[in-house]
């Protein structure tokens, strides 16, 4: 029997860029084949040429044996390639039941048959196993999971062969992830083949059966998922072997420069108490909607406060933003497109918006002289780019969150808060993030640089285990004891996030 | 046209921003090739330069607000304002009698009618960027305040009792406000939308639905063509190459431009507009920023309403329909982006000379109007998809 979906020499050119340069891919039916890669690697060339969003070059690709050469997304969705993107593509206003039929609506001349209309989408969902569903809620009301279920099912409506998943997990809980993996396993029952992006080699590991490697536009490897080991694929991913993901230089502590007393918010956190010194880093886990990012943007004065006491030095009280920058405080965000950076503004605007006095002795602001206050930290972080002039919007996940980092840095906080650092970048740019941490927070007393104190939140376990001195848990809006790292594993912390248990077992 | 992609970044966006410039350029050749005997003189180069002026000034207000992310519809209606404010300004001041004898050159009431016009223009800049920013209610508290007390006054209330009595009921509201501590922020589009209705009717209710006729002052020269002593060389005598109207708008253009680049506000601005979450997670205080910003913006539609009294030399509240829209058209053919972030001062200039520039060439090789405004029409939507296939071959 020929495989669900066969490619082959696949190439693709932008321009100057060679972007796929001979990509094999082999996909059978009745299984869930990983596609991994650093960004940039290409895989959503690869995925638009599958979706039909774009004409390869060359190479050739087979569905069950069958030519398949798609011209417009159209072209694919009819041939039963589904896609589902990180962002989603549903009508937020529209009813989760017109969503699972939009553009192909059952008609009576100009009429939609509503009653149809409904018909088919409660079968969609009861075939995704979530018969529970609003059908008349609009989609927007849905929560992120919920949306990208019926996304989900508006493609096994329509009859697809292929599901792609483009890191479906980047923004789901870990309830809502196990959900999820369930459904792709009664999906995978049913004969379709699933193609899995993601970063995340413990997911790959979890759910898929056999991977694909990508590497600079190339196949580098391809395998079964369960019994490679995670270093080779990593190595396969990244060209190298990432030797130490989480380095960690001996660290002291110093003085408290943040210490908050049962701080809550108007609706979280519920209560938060912690202190945080020089030279030491701090991570908070919890699952999703726990009230991390509202602590942080509280602490920043992005919130309001409604009880509590935030304490930095010797200030108390809440305080506007730009007063938390002046303190030493900083904050990256979870959502660099939407809050963290200024995508069409260049590397050195984004850079030196947080403290743009100061850059010339009389106070303007020149764009040489925005250049010339970023240009080291462009090197130090090692963000790749032509030149500081280069608008932001053009760079890399990983880039782009090292620029937000940079601004930091160029602000010169004694406090980092950062929300999520390293979500959805690519292998390579983690390893650089999560080394540069470590080095602010030992600090470098040779080029006269003060420790610094980090503050993490992060739904990722193990880089939390790797990075922190101490990790505290937050559930439901509360935040418990911070512990040392040596108190927790990944098990006891899920235990404190899911609320089923407060304190971590004495070792 | 697009970029070549190997080109360093700086001379690429040196070639970007020259893009609305060379068009200029390149339609002003147009012209002069069709109509070599009229169209490329002196003369015409400083009448296309006059015509400029009003728009252009307004202009420089529109592209800050465009930048920051904003709208303002409420151009046109606010230069009636500004010039039927001057008209009475001046017709008060001269009725008023005795104090013309001491100022016989009429420069001092000039400047305080100009003044006064400018004043109002940037009181309405705060109230647009009052509710902008969410605080509709110190709008209002202002307005109670101020109709209280006029109500008094015309009831008899001498104007020393009524004005504190206004400022009180104003700072009592203005409180009550304060306390309230909600901000209700709403788009620019529909705040200058209530505006470019409510400006117009304010303009028709102090005119008294009908032109007003101030008597001749020094400012009715500010838009006239100089006249030159004819033996006079004109190269080193700058006050004599075009109208004192012209260079104020080019001045003001200069000083705008380095606001805009160079100063923490102008970076500001930019930051807004691009992305406004990011602004303020960086420390920038977004209300103020656009506070000052609508502000400035009407401050410089004040200047534009006093040119355009100047030009017609009426008081007229019908004048400057649409403006609004001509000074949209400006700002986006020179580059500037209606989502935000996006936007140069010379590329504004550019494109408010390349609207007139038009108009004046149809009108020398003798195009009607109706044909001139569907080739400017045709220009706009040209212009940004331009813009738009220059900034994909750069992606």
């Amino acid at each position: 029997m020929p495989p669900r979906l066969a490619m082959s020499g696949v190439r693709h050119r932008y321009g100057a860029t060679q972007a796929l340069s001979g990509v094999d891919l082999e996909v059978r039916s009745g299984e869930v084949h990983a596609l991994v890669g650093e960004n940039g690697a290409g895989k959503s060339t690869l995925m638009k040429i599958l979706s039909g969003a774009l004409i390869p070059d060359a190479g050739s690709m087979q569905l069950d044996g069958e030519p398949y050469r798609p011209q417009t997304p159209a072209d694919g969705r009819a041939a039963g390639v589904a896609m589902i993107y990180q962002e989603l593509s549903l009508a937020p206003d529209l009813s989760v039941a017109e969503n699972i039929s939009l553009g192909v609506e059952p008609t009576r001349g100009p009429f939609v048959r509503r009653h149809e209309l409904r018909e088919r989408a409660r079968a969609a969902l009861a075939e995704i196993g979530r018969p529970e569903l609003p059908l008349d809620l609009p989609a927007g009301r849905l929560s992120v999971a919920e949306q990208q279920l019926v996304e989900i099912a508006r493609s096994v409506a329509t009859g697809c062969r292929i599901l792609v998943l483009d890191e479906p997990t980047s923004t789901l809980s870990q309830q809502d992830v196990e959900r999820l993996f369930t459904l792709i396993r009664r999906l995978r029952e049913r004969g379709l083949a699933i193609v899995y992006i993601s970063h995340f080699l413990e997911e790959v590991k979890a759910i898929c059966d056999r991977f694909t490697a990508l590497r600079d536009g190339q196949t580098t490897g391809s395998g079964d998922a369960k019994s490679t080991p995670a270093d080779r694929i990593v190595a396969m991913m990244v060209g190298r072997a990432v030797d130490d993901l989480y380095p960690r230089t001996p660290r002291t502590c110093g003085e408290t420069v943040l210490s908050i007393r049962d701080l809550a918010g108007v609706a979280k956190p519920e209560s938060a108490t912690l202190d945080l010194r020089r030279g030491e880093v701090v991570g908070i886990a919890g699952i999703i909607g726990a009230g991390r990012t509202e602590l942080l943007r509280a602490l920043m004065g992005l919130d309001p406060v409604a009880r509590g006491t935030v304490r930095v030095a010797t200030l108390e009280g809440w305080q506007s933003p730009s007063a938390r920058w002046r303190q030493g405080m900083g904050l990256v965000s979870e959502d660099r497109k939407r809050e963290g950076l200024a995508l069409e503004l260049t590397i050195a605007e984004n850079i030196t918006l947080p403290k743009l006095s100061g850059l010339t002795p009389r106070g303007w602001v020149t764009p040489a002289a925005q250049d010339r206050a970023s240009q080291p930290l462009v090197e130090r972080l090692g963000i790749k780019c032509r030149s500081p002039r280069q608008p932001v919007g053009a760079l890399s996940g990983g880039n782009q969150q090292k620029v937000a980092i940079a601004r930091l840095l160029h602000a010169d906080v004694d406090m980092l808060l950062l929300d999520e650092p390293t979500r959805g970048i690519d292998v390579g740019s983690k390893a650089e993030i999560c080394r540069l941490i470590n080095e602010l927070a030992v600090g470098d007393s040779v080029a006269g640089r003060a420790p610094k104190a980090v503050l993490i939140v992060s739904s990722y376990l193990p880089e939390l285990l790797g990075l922190c001195d101490r990790i505290a848990v937050m559930c439901r809006g509360r935040l418990g004891d911070a512990r040392p790292v040596e108190a927790w594993s990944e098990h006891e912390i899920m235990l404190a996030a899911t609320g089923a248990k407060t304190e971590p077992a004495r070792t | 046209m697009p970029a070549d992609p190997r080109l360093p970044t700086r001379i690429r966006s040196l070639l970007d921003q020259l893009g609305p410039l060379l068009a200029l350029l390149g339609v002003w050749s147009l012209f002069a090739a069709l109509r070599w005997d009229i169209f490329p003189t002196w003369e015409n180069t400083q009448s296309i330069l006059l015509q400029t002026a009003v728009i252009g000034v307004a202009a420089l207000g529109g592209t800050m607000v465009i930048i920051s992310g904003g709208i303002d519809l409420s151009v046109g209606s606010l230069i009636a304002l500004v010039s039927v404010t001057v008209a009475l300004v001046l017709r008060g001041l001269a009725s008023g009698g005795d104090s013309s004898a001491a100022d016989a050159s009429g420069y001092g009431d000039a400047a305080l009618a100009a003044v006064i016009g400018v004043g109002l223009a940037g009181l309405c800049g705060l109230s647009i960027g009052t509710m902008v920013i969410g605080r509709v209610g110190r709008v209002a508290a202002f307005i109670a305040g101020s109709l209280v007390g006029y109500i008094a006054w015309r009831s008899g209330l001498d104007y020393r009792a009524a004005l504190p009595l206004a400022a009180v009921i104003a700072a009592a509201a203005w409180w009550g406000e304060g306390k309230l501590n909600s901000s209700i922020p709403l788009s620019p589009f529909i705040v200058t939308l209530g505006m470019w209705g409510a400006l117009r009717g304010a303009a028709k209710g102090l005119a008294d639905n009908s032109a007003v006729y101030p008597p001749a002052t020094p400012l009715n020269s500010l838009m006239r063509f100089p006249s030159a002593p004819i033996e006079a060389s004109l190269i080193l005598r700058p006050q004599y190459w075009w109208s004192p109207g012209v260079w104020i708008f080019l001045a003001l253009a200069c000083f705008i431009a380095g606001v805009l680049r160079y100063t923490q506000f102008g970076r500001h601005i930019y930051a807004i507009g691009s992305n406004e979450q990011t602004a303020r997670l960086c420390g920038i205080h977004v209300e103020r920023v656009k506070l000052k910003l609508y502000a400035c913006a009407a401050l410089l539609t004040g200047i534009a309403g006093v040119l355009q009294f100047s030009f017609v030399e009426v008081g007229d509240p019908t004048t400057g329909a649409s403006y609004e829209l001509g000074v949209i058209a400006a700002a986006v053919i020179g580059g500037a982006s209606l989502s935000g972030g996006v936007g140069t001062i010379l590329g504004t200039v550019a494109g408010a000379l390349l609207m007139s520039t038009i108009n004046n060439g149809c009108t020398k090789i003798g195009l009607e109007v109706w044909m001139q405004e569907i080739v400017t029409g045709a220009i706009i939507v040209a212009a940004v998809t331009l813009d738009k296939l220059r900034h994909r071959g750069a992606g």
